[in-house]
């Protein structure tokens, strides 16, 4: 997989041995993209409670148990860690499947979670990671990516927007259960 | 779905502008491309100028600058300030306005009118202006008389 590198507007690419690694200049830090580690887990965890004010441990040891090994092939949990001087933390993470035949879909990538660090916004990491997943489900052949975003969360619309995502041909439909 | 004549202006006219920050454009220049009267035009910008989201540079090259945030103004921040899409208010006198049907029916349509608010509110002037660009990465273009390539 490539590594790209993002300055401003301008871009870069240049391989790094065959690992899942994107790069991104902000300010004095750089932002890699790999796949997750059991280290990550935590500052994910902490990532999400901030950023959705509902801690879900469990929930994200299970994801990390289904999409978090090297072995799984269909899934991955990629994660970016921003590199400063003295430490790194993790600014972001996506996670997406390769589903086939479900809703009568032929195969394809779905993205299932993304979240940025908020004060790491607006420095293209959002981007990177769509990127980096958009590579990986390519290179496990499909050629169609899809998401489900709710109508009032403006800013992930207007992300997978900005991304190029269109509605796509299905309607997701629900009721209250009497 | 279909939008009021000074709202696709207004949309029109900011993508010019926000694709072209750094100079201004007259209403002349907008209208030719889109074969619409300056007049037309002026109204829909004396709004956009209102709304802050363009502002007036006079002088020889004067015209108009996009003042805006492009990834943050989106398509239904410019068309509220033309027409309103919100779900239709109940009237009265409207034949079975107060049956049940009726009550369906407006239920339908709001469920409609939700998705094109959505929608329009996921599309800022930015992306559009990323995608118009792919449109015209992607289109064919035409190099020597019957050669056709795509770019």
């Amino acid at each position: 997989m490539d590594s790209r590198t993002l300055t401003g507007g301008d871009r870069a690419a240049a391989p790094i041995c065959g690992r899942i690694a994107s790069t991104v200049t902000k300010n004095a830090d750089t932002v890699r993209i790999r796949r997750v580690l059991a280290a990550d887990l935590p500052e994910i965890i902490a990532l999400d409670q901030r950023v959705t004010g509902l801690a879900k441990r469990d929930y994200w040891h299970d994801v990390f148990g289904r999409y978090g090994q090297k072995e799984a092939k269909d899934g991955f949990f990629l994660v970016a860690k921003s590199h400063g001087q003295n430490d790194a933390h993790v600014a972001g993470f996506i996670i997406g499947e390769v589903r086939a035949w479900e809703f009568g879909s032929s195969p394809c990538g779905w993205v299932f979670a993304l979240s940025v660090e908020p004060e790491m916004r607006q420095h293209g990491v959002g981007e990177a990671l769509f990127e980096a997943i958009s590579a990986e489900f390519k290179k496990a052949g499909v050629s169609k990516m899809r998401t489900m975003v709710a109508r009032d969360s403006r800013l992930p619309l207007l992300f997978f927007r900005g991304e190029g995502m269109t509605a796509g041909p299905y309607i997701q439909l629900e009721k209250d259960i009497d | 779905m279909k939008l009021q004549i000074a709202s696709q202006l207004a949309i029109y006219a900011l993508l010019e502008l926000a694709a072209r920050p750094d100079r201004p454009i007259s209403v002349g220049e907008i209208g030719d491309k889109y074969k619409v009267s300056t007049y037309h035009l002026a109204k829909v910008m004396t709004v956009l100028g209102r709304a802050k989201l363009v502002r007036a540079a006079r002088g020889v090259k004067g015209g108009y600058q996009f003042t805006g945030n492009a990834r943050r103004t989106t398509l239904l921040d410019v068309i509220q300030l033309f027409e309103d899409l919100g779900p239709a208010n109940l009237d009265a006198r409207a034949p079975g306005e107060r049956t049940d049907e009726a009550r369906m029916l407006r239920d339908v349509l709001r469920e409609i009118d939700d998705l094109a608010q959505a929608t329009f509110g996921s599309i800022t002037i930015a992306t559009m202006l990323k995608l118009i660009g792919r449109r015209r990465a992607s289109r064919p273009r035409r190099t020597n008389p019957g050669v056709t390539e795509r770019r």
